[in-house]
């Protein structure tokens, strides 16, 4: 609203008055106070908008804080007890076949060498006085056998049940995963928020030892090697 | 090769200790000493005997990378042979092993069969 508009406005509504014409001049009246009101919405709605971001960004900046001081160290807490989880299950797996490597190797050697001696008795090779002592030995053996692959079936019941350990940790992995898709979904809005300044800052943070190639992460720019054919290929390339 | 050979195994996590330890009795070495990082692997070598080195990389303390670099600087264990076993596979770590005078070099995860190679491997170059 220009001020040729108000005064022009103003000198209709004095000659309407001066005139005794109050049609006209209520009119007029009318579309001055129109005219403050328009202003007065646009500037009440710069002011909601203004509002609007404000509390968006308050919002965001308290799911933040709460994602910080609750959902990150429980994160951890969890990421940490699946680290302790697994190195159950392996130490459990280990031990179960600690235990069966020395049964199966007992069996396996007696069984060799009662068929050694069973070929001799077959082709007829044998006194019976070592007869006597083999029937003995396949007693022995079978008795010994029932016993040790009761321990392999024990065995081999443990290992399967370590194995339980997969379903717990890919939940709790699943959770932790779900929220840094929050965390960066949160920190997007922010950014956005603050006006994208867009500082492009790239900061490389790879550590010195990066540890195990995740596939479809760590091999995208080259420069590791992905298989043991790799490496093999690498250090023969170099004259080993 | 020398079944009756002493190994010593250096790695910071017991279960890998555990499994390397297995696979080697599977191979029939029996004679097998633990370490979980370079710090405590270093006054073991020192103290003589050891005729085979197996490392992890990636230790607390003292790495499997400096932990080879020592060995190679010390007159009485410089010709240890020694196998890096590690989840490491960036190609500049390869090198950098390859320089510092690694015998072999295996990648986690690894099968059996590639540590009975890389180990034969090693004896073949060093027996013939």
């Amino acid at each position: 609203m220009t001020n040729d508009t108000r005064l022009a406005l103003a000198r209709n509504l004095v000659a309407a008055l001066e005139q005794g014409d109050e049609s006209v001049a209520d009119g007029l009246l009318d579309e001055i106070a129109g005219l403050r009101e328009k202003q007065l919405f646009l500037e009440v709605g710069r002011l909601t908008r203004q509002l609007h971001d404000t509390m968006a960004s308050f919002a965001v900046d308290s799911k933040i804080t709460a994602m910080t001081e609750k959902d990150i160290p429980d994160a951890k807490e969890r990421l940490q007890y699946v680290i302790t989880m697994t190195e159950q299950a392996a130490n459990q797996t280990l031990s179960a076949v600690e235990g069966l490597l020395p049964v199966s190797k007992e069996l396996n050697e007696q069984a060799e060498q009662l068929s050694d001696k069973w070929e001799r008795f077959l082709v007829r090779e044998m006194p019976f006085a070592e007869f006597k002592d083999m029937s003995a030995e396949i007693t022995k053996h079978f008795d010994q056998s029932k016993g040790s692959l009761q321990l392999v079936q024990q065995g081999l019941n443990e290992i399967l049940m370590a194995q339980g350990f997969q379903d717990i940790t890919g939940q709790i992995i699943k959770r932790v995963i779900e929220l840094v898709h929050d965390l960066e979904t949160s920190m997007v809005e922010l950014i956005k928020i603050s006006g994208n300044k867009g500082v492009e800052s790239r900061v490389d943070s790879e550590p010195d030892l990066p540890g195990p190639v995740v596939p479809g992460v760590d091999d995208k720019k080259g420069g590791v090697a992905a298989t043991q054919d790799d490496v093999d290929d690498l250090l023969s390339s170099m004259g080993f | 090769m020398d079944k009756n050979m002493k190994i010593l195994v250096v790695d910071d996590f017991s279960t890998m200790r555990r499994i390397i330890k297995n696979l080697l009795r599977d191979l029939e070495f029996t004679n097998i000493v633990e370490a979980d990082d370079g710090k405590t692997a270093l006054p073991i070598l020192k103290a003589g005997g050891i005729d085979f080195l197996v490392t992890d990389w990636n230790m607390p303390g003292m790495t499997g990378i400096d932990l080879l670099k020592a060995v190679r600087a010390d007159p009485e264990l410089l010709d240890t042979p020694v196998l890096m076993v590690t989840a490491e596979a960036k190609r500049e770590q390869i090198i950098m092993a390859a320089q510092a005078g690694v015998n072999g070099y295996v990648i986690k995860p690894f099968t059996a069969a590639t540590l009975k190679e890389k180990i034969e491997k090693i004896f073949e170059r060093i027996d013939g």
